[in-house]
């Protein structure tokens, strides 16, 4: 009988620890699905964040290290200087590359570091218990912003391909969503194409990716998939951001 | 041959020749030499060297550099100290090797540009959070400095932990004649822990997330024997005039020069003084003093600091002797002759107590 749908063999066999509705574990299996029919998993280095994604090192099998909150691509940077010819890329949330890690992740986007930024976009700091991130949406209920995210004292929710995109060291930046089965195509797509910007040497890569967090925005899976299309989306459009010919 | 050269870009040329391929440097006074010296000699030898955007950065460059199997180096000045110790903290945690170098200046906060030695606590009890320690270096002169190099890169490979080497403004500005001609090709440590790609091998991970807490527990018991090993095997100082001495200065780095030139005044008035000056300020060669206070029972601590090493020097004697401060913070450099005159008038006063 012929297989057709089994566990990537850069994933090893472990119970994911994400929430029901979550969409790290998605992503975690296009990043393991991506490395294995590239053949680069002998290659692939992951540098894993604080927070929700944290874990990754418990399900991809690939080389791991997990850095300090926000400093992803500075790690990553060491890494791939000593190690040009691996695949280095780091996996970060949006509080650790939107806030903590801004400095990091802007000026090794700036220096055109051959590195890729897998940037899950959920619009809270999951792990903690849904504070409000930088790319929390205006008038969006958090734990501290219990009337909702008010600009005039919290801020606007940031644009990181956006803001990247001006930066001359970066070569393809896209905005894809993981709710509903087409979306999860373009993801493994884009996520595809990152990594072959990497290989080509043409420059910092990055997709966002907007994910749903149904425990911490208080909604079922299926209102969350619905809530990216109808607001999050509105804020964070999706497409190819910028991309330098590869 | 000798060269002459200042302290900063003599570290610099003997971070080179012991097998250094990755320098991460922000700008800081003091210290700016040295990240100069780098960024022209750095991609001469094949190396790599990035101007981070912060201290934090090039800490963190640091580990995925060690991580990634090479010898790696970051230097600052203390302001910049206290930013890189939240990624001193995870190179413990996951004992990768590194060398970090802080040629301290006068603080706390801006402070100055001055020589100063107020980081030793800093330096000596970890620095970051946690259960942790950093072998610490502390040299007196250029030609030491550049010594001490090949040794710290060894100790960090050979004990997986980062390695401070402390210097103030003024070793890292002053220039003097060195000889780089001693510094060995680095020998070859099994790295069995680094992220090299999972190619024929099984995955790795470097973490320092331990959930459970007995695992976590157990982490730092193990990175305790460790230190334990360190403190049994690593001490190192220097003795002077101490076999016949009443009196033993205590100083390192700068002060210890200081303080060499205050006991040869001291000698001249037939003041039996001595020195004994840490080499490693951490592990503390306590064993060294203790010995000293069979037949001294006056230590004298010399710091240019309000007094931090004075802790250690209490506890290694424990009641053994009397120990008198001396000290200048604030980027305040003593001279010898003020030293000698401190000393001397304690030296007297004390002598006037034991004829009563």
């Amino acid at each position: 009988m012929k297989k057709i749908y089994t566990r990537p063999a850069s994933l090893k066999e472990a119970h994911f620890h994400y929430c029901p509705g979550c969409g790290h574990g998605i992503i975690n299996r296009l990043i393991a699905e991506v490395i294995d029919e590239m053949g680069l998993r002998g290659k692939a280095i992951c540098v894993a964040p604080a927070g929700c994604g944290m874990l990754v090192y418990n399900y991809f099998d690939i080389d791991t290290l997990e850095s300090a909150h926000g400093r992803g691509a500075a790690v990553a940077t060491g890494i791939k200087r000593v190690r040009p010819d691996n695949l280095v890329f780091s996996y970060q949330g949006d509080g650790d590359l939107a806030a903590i890690g801004t400095a990091e992740g802007f000026h090794a986007a700036n220096r055109g570091e051959l590195i890729t930024v897998i940037f899950v976009n959920n619009g809270v700091y999951g792990m903690t218990g849904g504070q409000m991130a930088p790319t929390t949406l205006k008038e969006q209920i958090t734990t501290t912003t219990p009337s909702g995210r008010n600009p005039v004292s919290a801020g606007h929710p940031v644009r990181v391909c956006e803001v990247f995109s001006v930066l001359d060291g970066t070569s393809y930046l896209e905005r894809v969503a993981v709710n509903s089965p087409s979306g999860i195509k373009k993801t493994k797509k884009a996520i595809a194409k990152a990594f072959q910007h990497q290989i080509n040497r043409t420059g910092f890569s990055l997709v966002e990716i907007l994910s749903p967090c149904p425990t911490n925005w208080k909604m079922s899976p299926i209102e969350s998939f619905r809530w990216i299309d109808e607001v999050m989306t509105k804020q964070f459009p999706l497409g190819v951001i910028k991309e330098v010919k590869c | 041959m000798k060269r002459l050269m200042s302290g900063n870009a003599a570290l610099g040329e003997a971070a080179i020749l012991s097998g250094c391929t990755c320098y991460f440097g922000y700008p800081i006074t003091p210290q700016n030499e040295l990240t100069e010296y780098m960024a022209k000699r750095m991609p001469e030898s094949g190396g790599v060297f990035i101007q981070s955007e912060s201290e934090i950065a090039a800490i963190n460059m640091v580990l995925g550099a060690s991580v990634a199997g090479a010898r790696a180096m970051t230097s600052s000045s203390s302001p910049g100290m206290s930013l890189k110790q939240e990624g001193i903290s995870y190179l413990a945690a996951d004992e990768l090797p590194a060398v970090i170098v802080n040629m301290v200046r006068g603080g706390p906060g801006m402070g100055n540009i001055s020589p100063a030695q107020s980081d030793y606590l800093q330096a000596t009890r970890g620095g970051g959070h946690g259960d942790y320690r950093t072998i610490v270096l502390a040299p007196s002169s250029v030609q030491e400095l550049v010594d001490i190099v090949p040794l710290a890169f060894d100790l960090a490979d050979a004990y997986r932990n980062p390695v401070i080497i402390l210097g103030d403004g003024m070793l890292g500005q002053m220039m003097e004649p060195v000889d780089f001609s001693d510094i060995k090709k680095p020998k070859d440590y099994p790295k069995d822990y680094i992220l090299t790609g999972a190619e024929n091998r099984p995955s790795r991970m470097v973490r320092s997330l331990l959930f459970d807490t007995k695992e976590e527990e157990e982490h730092n018991w193990k990175l305790y024997r460790k230190f334990q090993r360190i403190e049994a095997n690593e001490v190192r100082c220097e003795t002077f005039m101490t076999d016949d001495a009443e009196i033993v200065v205590v100083a390192y780095g700068i002060a210890a020069r200081i303080a060499k030139g205050a006991i040869k005044r001291l000698r001249q008035e037939n003041i039996k003084a001595g020195l004994l000056r840490p080499i490693t300020l951490w592990p503390f060669p306590s064993k060294n003093i203790v010995e000293l206070a069979r037949y001294v029972n006056d230590f004298f601590v010399f710091e240019m600091s309000t007094g931090q090493m004075i802790e250690d020097v209490k506890l290694a004697l424990s009641g053994r002797g009397h120990v008198n401060f001396y000290g200048r913070p604030g980027g305040v450099i003593p001279t010898p002759i003020e030293l000698a005159r401190i000393v001397s008038r304690h030296y007297y006063q004390t002598q006037k107590v034991k004829r009563q």
